[in-house]
Formats: structure tokens, C-alpha cells, sequence
């Protein structure tokens, strides 16, 4: 996803419709996330924790999982990759339409973990692009719920320009 | 913009067949990003309508290289390695690693660290079996018992967090006893998380036990034999269920359990339905032990008064320039253990969860072998599913319990 | 209780095992890899050990022979556990399949073989099970850098 930076205040009616237009797509595609849950590791555990009803995503909009990458649009890679299922992670990515997110969950995720031998790919973002890094081993709920804001932080900012180099 | 997708990606497996065997079946691929293969097992499947002929199953998607990381860390060092082999109930892979080299060093833990140790890896056996019912119950669609259940495990895990610091992998054990002791209050919350946990278990009881359609769809399903079990490894819950009242905790006793009283449960046929029960009969038990454990907890020390493996008290370590070294020697190169080999294995909540070391001498292992039940479940588990339907694949692949990180290692 | 069991295991195998030890409630006897059909048979069928509980293999590259073999097997009946141990070289490391016996060897012989460079005569799967197609080498072997990677999916450049 490029992210364009932020635009000055609107100086014309056009530019406040399409700034509006901007806000509203980005709420509408903050609070209506579709995770593809791919879930290898003990960090499922917190997965589940998260997604329960103490911690509760879908307080969030980011509840409902998909388990197909044709529905969804928030990759969450949640535990350690290894190097037998590198191909089958990167096969998902592709497979999903854009726009799409990807969420690093966990430290093994993100670079490996304490796991730096010939088995495990350290970090997934040496075959996909990542959008969100949760450190943790597993992390607690709540980082996740702070990332999960984050992020969505990220997607309501995003710019979806009219008139653009592909007109 | 994302670049140009791959055309090929290699196939890291080999599939036992590729031919059907029989007219017009078709050979599908379930998994391995799968949600009810727990994200880490393909299953190969030939099909013949709906009705599997033979499976191939394969792991080792989560294989993290558990044995060779191991062999360059000091013994102390490789206990969080240990801890995410069975993350669901990480305590008892603590405590059966660290007696294992516990045995190897000669050391006797205390009394207060056996009874605590008893304790806590039946605290843990009780959220293995919640994640694995509640877990196999939403792959049903019953989406409430799933709720329930893990709202308890979610007590457990901030219960154990305030003892360990850690919810889910706690790296408590320490060779010689453990991390720390109790803090206070932390028995009186116990004992309120057990009650609860009664009325939920008795709730999803309620909802599920004479539901019609659970009984149809996990009763006679996924049945093996007791002889086949036993041929084809099976330990734990998958062996109880089909009628073999085996249990390590029994027939061997370790820790403290030759002074509790608790009862094996055992099932009639060795179907999913057996499976379910006897993981919701072993929490009863579970707790049970654990209300007896707590009032026989004696006082003392938590860790063995042995400087081999017990670091000293940090007050000398400041102060006395022979507790510095020590210290300074354990953390370095580790507790010096004696050549030797063992194998201790204690009653994980699959089964018979092994720990085969080898030491050379010093304080890195030669090498840290892990014998997992999962792994050996899974080498049998098309003896379960062949010959059933498809859809029967999920709810027994539910019942087995394969927890990936004990699988691969 | 284990004492009668082994002293009973002991003097059954005497002529067919060689050393023979016990130690941590363990019995570990020393074969010889011909001879590891003709003992494990014997425990199976008339001593009562009818759980086979792992194979694995310890690498001593100063050594030679250069890797020990190990079985473990379990009585659910007299619920003791023995161990065997076979050497072989690195030039031939074979030793005889037990699929015949145990159904859960399969898995466990192609593990021991795809991280060792075992192999089990007899046993015609020994695909690679935790290991994946294409991977060279057998990574628990002392020769073996931990930390070399053989990837599936070329990496990307990782931006910021």
C-alpha cells in the first residue's frame, strides 16, 4: 500500500469532497477489517484471548475471521514461519485482493524470535511486506488491541486519489 | 503496489499418491493454512464423494529446530525453548525437562517445590483441555462453549501470569525447583477460578452432552481400537478414551501424584464423543488434586540448597566473593552436569511426554531430544480418519489435540 | 517391581544383547544392528514391551562408529521402559525398519532419517516429514551450521 502524505487543508469545494470522501472510506474500511487469521504458533493462544470475550475485537470491527484470503483483507500472521511454510504464506498474500494489510504478530513474526537457526525465516517481511510489527512472546492482548488501533490510525489517514497518474 | 505475484512456488511436501485409486475419486489438499488443522498439518485426502478413502497427513510446518537450538545454550538457557514446545501447557514441559536433568545432576527438590510443581502442572493440564475442547467445540459451530471456556483459560492465564510474569509461556521451572514462590492471596484466587470454572464446564456440559446433533456427529466417529492405539504409540486421553486406563501419573508415579486421590478416566469406544468426555472428566480430577494439593502444601524453601544449579541469594552474591563466582559461573556456562543419559517422561495433557538428554559434561547439552505425543498422534491419525466422511475430518482432528510446536519441534 | 522385569529381560537376551545397564529406572542394552530384529521381536512378543515410544540418533563425530541409534520402548503391562542402542558408521548407516512391529515407527525412522542420515532398511517412506523437499543436508548433525538457512521463497528487499 503507498500511503500519500497527509494534504493541506482543503482551499476548495472539490478538495473538501474528496477529503470527506478519504475520511469516510477510511472509516468505513477501519471498522469493517476482515482478518485472515494464519496462525502456526504459540502466539494463537493469545489470538484466541484476543478475539474472546474479555479483550474482544469486535468491539473493533475486526472480529470476524475469514478463512479464505479471496474475502479478507487483514493478513495476520500470528507465530513463528518457517522456511515449509514460506511458500504457503507467500502464496496466501498473493492470493488476496487489494487493498490488503498485513500484521506481523509476535516477535517470531517479526524477525524470527529467539529461533535463529536453519528452520524458522527470520521475520516474515523477507517475503511480504508488513504493515504492523507487534512485538511479543506471545504479546498481551491489549498490544494487540493498541496495534490493531494503530493500524487502523493508518488506514483512516490513507489517501485515495481521483485524479492520479492511472487517469 | 505489491510486486508481480510468483507463477511457481515450490511444493515443500511430497504426496504419498497422486492417483486416485478407485474410479472418479478426486485427491484434495486440506491445509496447512487451515483453521482446523490448527494452522500447521496438510492433510492429502482421497475422496470418493464424500467419503474418505485413504489420507496422508504431513507436519512439520512449524518445525523450529528445537534439538539444535538446544545444543548450543547452557541447560538453563534452553528452559523458554522447552516452554513453547507444548505452549497450551507450557509448566509441564518446564517441570519434565528440569527433572529429567534433575536426575541426570543427582539433585532432590524439596518438598515444597514437589507438591507446588504437582500443582501447577495440573493447573496447566486443566487449560490444555479447556483450548482443546473449547477448540474442537467451535469447529462444530458451537461458538458458545468456545466462549466459555476460554473466558476461563483467560482467568488462568492472568492468574498464572501474576506467579510467573508470562501468560502463555512462562519459563518457571528452574533445574533445582522453580522461579520464585507464591505471592499472597494467590491460593484464595485459585480456589475462586476452580469454582467458576465448575459452572462453566457445567454449563457446556449442558449444552453439549445429550445434544443430538454433537452425539451424531462424534459418536462412533474416529474410532481406533485399544490394541491399535497401543501399536501405533497413542498415550494420554487419545489411549483412555478407547477403554486402556494407562496414565503415567498411575502407573509410574512422579512428584506428588502417589499421595493424591483422583480416579483415570477411561472411555468405551474410542470415538471423538470418548475423547471429548474423558478431557472434561480430567478437569474435574485435575481440579480435584488441585484442592487436595492445596492444603497439603508444606512451607519451605522453593529451590535446593545445592550451588551447582541454584544460584545464591543476592545478598551474598554482593557481599561474599565466593557467591559471585557462582552466580557468575551459572549464568555463564551453566550447571555443570555429569556425563550420562537419561530419559524422564512425565504425563503431558496428550501423553506421555519424554525428554531423552545426553551430557558430555559441562553446561551445554550434547543433545535435548523431546519425545512429543503429538508427533506419534499424528503418524497414526489416518488409522481415524480413513473411511469416514469428510466433514468428519474436522471434529476428529479436534479430538487428537495436535499441538504444533510439540508435533515439530 | 522393574528389578524382576529386567533381570527377566537380562537373562532372556543374554546371548543376543551385549552389554546391558541400568540406570535413572532405565534399562539400556547395547545390540548389535543385525541383531536389532531378532531382540526387538523377542521384547515385543515374549517380554511384554509392546509400546514403542521413540528413535532417535546421537551424533559423536570423534568417534568412530560415528552415530548411536536409540529405540525406547514402554511395557504397558509391567510399565517399565528399556533402550536400545545400535553404532553405526558414517559410510553405512543402516540398521533394520521395526514398521513391521510398531506401526509408529513409520514416522519416527523418517524423522531420525531425514535429521541424521539414518537408514531404515525396509522402510520404503522415508520422505522427508519435518524437512522439506530440496532441503540438503541433515541438520542435527554436528557438522552442520545452525544457522544455515536453505530458503523456499527468495527474500525480498525489506524496506523500512
Amino acid at each position: 500500500m503507498t500511503t500519500q502524505p497527509a494534504r493541506p487543508a482543503p482551499s476548495g469545494a472539490f478538495e473538501f469532497l474528496t477529503t470527506k470522501k478519504d475520511e469516510f472510506v477510511g472509516w468505513a474500511r477501519k471498522f469493517s477489517l476482515f482478518p485472515y487469521p494464519f496462525v502456526t504458533a504459540c502466539c494463537a493462544m493469545e489470538f484466541m484471548s484476543v478475539s474472546s470475550t474479555l479483550y474482544d475485537t469486535d468491539r473493533f470491527g475486526a472480529a470476524l475471521p475469514r478463512f479464505t484470503p479471496r474475502q479478507s483483507d487483514l493478513l495476520m500472521v500470528v507465530g513463528t514461519v518457517t522456511h515449509k511454510q514460506a511458500p504457503i504464506l507467500k502464496k496466501v498474500y498473493e492470493q488476496m485482493c487489494e487493498p490488503k494489510w498485513v500484521i506481523a504478530f509476535g516477535v517470531c513474526a517479526t524477525s524470527g524470535g529467539f529461533y535463529q537457526n536453519y528452520a524458522a525465516l527470520p521475520g516474515i517481511d523477507k517475503i511480504i511486506p508488513v504493515d504492523l510489527y507487534i512485538p511479543g512472546c506471545p504479546p498481551r492482548p491489549e498490544m494487540v488491541i493498541d496495534g490493531i488501533m494503530k493500524l487502523q490510525d493508518r488506514i483512516a489517514r490513507d489517501r485515495h486519489p481521483i485524479i492520479n497518474e492511472k487517469f | 503496489m505489491s510486486s508481480p505475484p510468483h507463477t511457481t512456488l515450490p511444493n515443500p511436501i511430497r504426496p504419498a499418491f497422486d492417483q486416485g485409486s478407485v474410479e472418479g475419486s478426486v485427491i484434495v489438499n486440506i491445509g496447512p493454512s487451515h483453521p482446523a488443522t490448527h494452522g500447521t498439518i496438510q492433510i492429502v485426502a482421497e475422496l470418493s464423494g464424500e467419503r474418505v478413502l485413504r489420507t496422508d497427513v504431513h507436519c512439520g510446518y512449524l518445525h523450529r529446530g528445537f534439538e539444535k537450538e538446544c545444543e548450543s545454550h547452557t541447560w538453563h538457557n534452553l528452559i523458554p525453548y522447552v516452554d513453547r514446545l507444548n505452549y497450551c501447557s507450557a509448566l509441564i514441559n518446564d517441570f519434565a525437562y528440569c527433572e529429567a536433568v534433575e536426575k541426570l545432576m543427582g539433585i532432590e527438590i524439596t518438598a515444597r517445590c514437589r507438591y507446588l510443581r504437582t500443582l501447577l502442572a495440573e493447573y496447566s493440564r486443566i487449560a490444555d483441555h479447556l483450548t482443546c475442547v473449547a477448540a474442537a467445540l467451535m469447529e462444530l459451530g458451537a461458538m458458545t462453549a468456545f466462549l466459555y471456556l476460554v473466558t476461563i483459560r483467560d482467568y488462568i492465564y492472568e492468574h498464572l501470569a501474576d506467579l510467573t510474569g508470562a501468560r502463555v509461556t512462562y519459563t518457571y521451572g528452574r533445574i533445582g525447583g522453580l522461579a520464585r514462590d507464591l505471592p499472597d492471596g494467590w491460593l484464595e484466587r485459585l480456589g475462586e477460578i476452580l469454582d467458576e470454572m465448575d459452572t462453566f464446564t457445567g454449563r457446556v456440559h449442558g449444552l453439549v452432552d445429550r445434544n443430538r446433533i454433537f452425539i451424531d456427529r462424534m459418536r462412533d466417529v474416529g474410532v481406533i481400537s485399544s490394541a491399535d492405539a497401543v501399536n501405533w504409540g497413542f498415550t494420554g486421553p487419545l489411549l483412555r478414551s478407547t477403554g486402556a486406563p494407562r496414565d503415567l501419573r498411575k502407573d509410574t508415579p512422579y512428584l506428588a501424584y502417589a499421595e493424591l486421590d483422583f480416579e483415570v478416566p477411561v472411555g468405551i469406544k474410542g470415538d471423538n464423543y470418548d475423547r471429548y468426555y474423558v478431557r472434561m472428566r480430567e478437569i474435574d480430577e485435575s481440579a480435584h488434586m488441585i484442592r487436595q494439593l492445596v492444603d497439603m502444601l508444606p512451607a519451605g524453601p522453593i529451590c535446593v540448597d545445592d550451588r551447582r544449579c541454584s544460584f545464591p541469594d543476592k545478598q551474598l552474591v554482593y557481599t561474599e566473593i565466593e557467591s559471585l563466582i557462582n552466580h557468575f559461573k551459572l549464568v555463564m556456562d551453566g550447571p555443570q552436569v555429569p556425563p550420562g543419559e537419561v530419559y524422564s517422561a512425565h504425563e503431558g495433557a496428550n501423553g506421555e511426554l519424554g525428554f531423552y538428554l545426553v551430557s558430555v559434561g559441562g553446561g551445554v547439552p550434547w543433545k535435548v531430544h523431546c519425545r512429543s505425543p503429538s508427533f506419534v498422534h499424528m503418524g497414526g491419525a489416518h488409522r481415524m480418519l480413513d473411511g469416514y466422511q469428510l466433514a468428519d475430518i474436522v471434529p476428529t482432528f479436534g479430538s487428537i489435540n495436535m499441538i504444533g510446536g510439540e508435533c515439530d519441534r | 517391581m522393574s528389578d524382576a522385569v529386567f533381570e527377566q529381560v537380562r537373562e532372556r537376551l543374554a546371548g543376543v544383547a551385549g552389554e546391558a545397564t541400568v540406570a535413572h529406572g532405565t534399562l539400556a542394552l547395547e545390540v548389535e544392528a543385525a541383531r536389532l530384529v531378532a531382540v526387538v521381536r523377542t521384547l515385543k512378543d515374549e517380554l511384554g514391551f509392546d509400546m514403542f515410544l521413540d528413535v532417535t540418533a546421537v551424533d559423536w563425530p570423534d568417534r568412530e562408529p560415528r552415530f548411536d541409534v536409540v529405540w525406547h520402548f514402554y511395557s504397558t503391562r509391567h510399565f517399565v521402559r528399556i533402550r536400545l542402542k545400535a553404532r553405526v558408521t558414517l559410510a553405512d548407516p543402516t540398521v533394520d525398519t521395526l514398521v513391521p512391529f510398531y506401526g509408529s515407527a513409520r514416522y519416527m525412522e523418517r524423522e531420525c532419517h531425514e535429521m541424521y542420515g539414518i537408514v531404515f532398511r525396509g522402510n520404503d517412506d522415508l520422505r522427508p516429514l519435518l524437512l522439506y523437499e530440496g532441503f540438503e543436508g541433515h541438520p542435527l548433525r554436528k557438522d552442520y551450521p545452525k544457522q544455515k538457512e536453505q530458503p523456499l521463497v527468495p527474500y525480498r528487499d525489506a524496506k523500512p
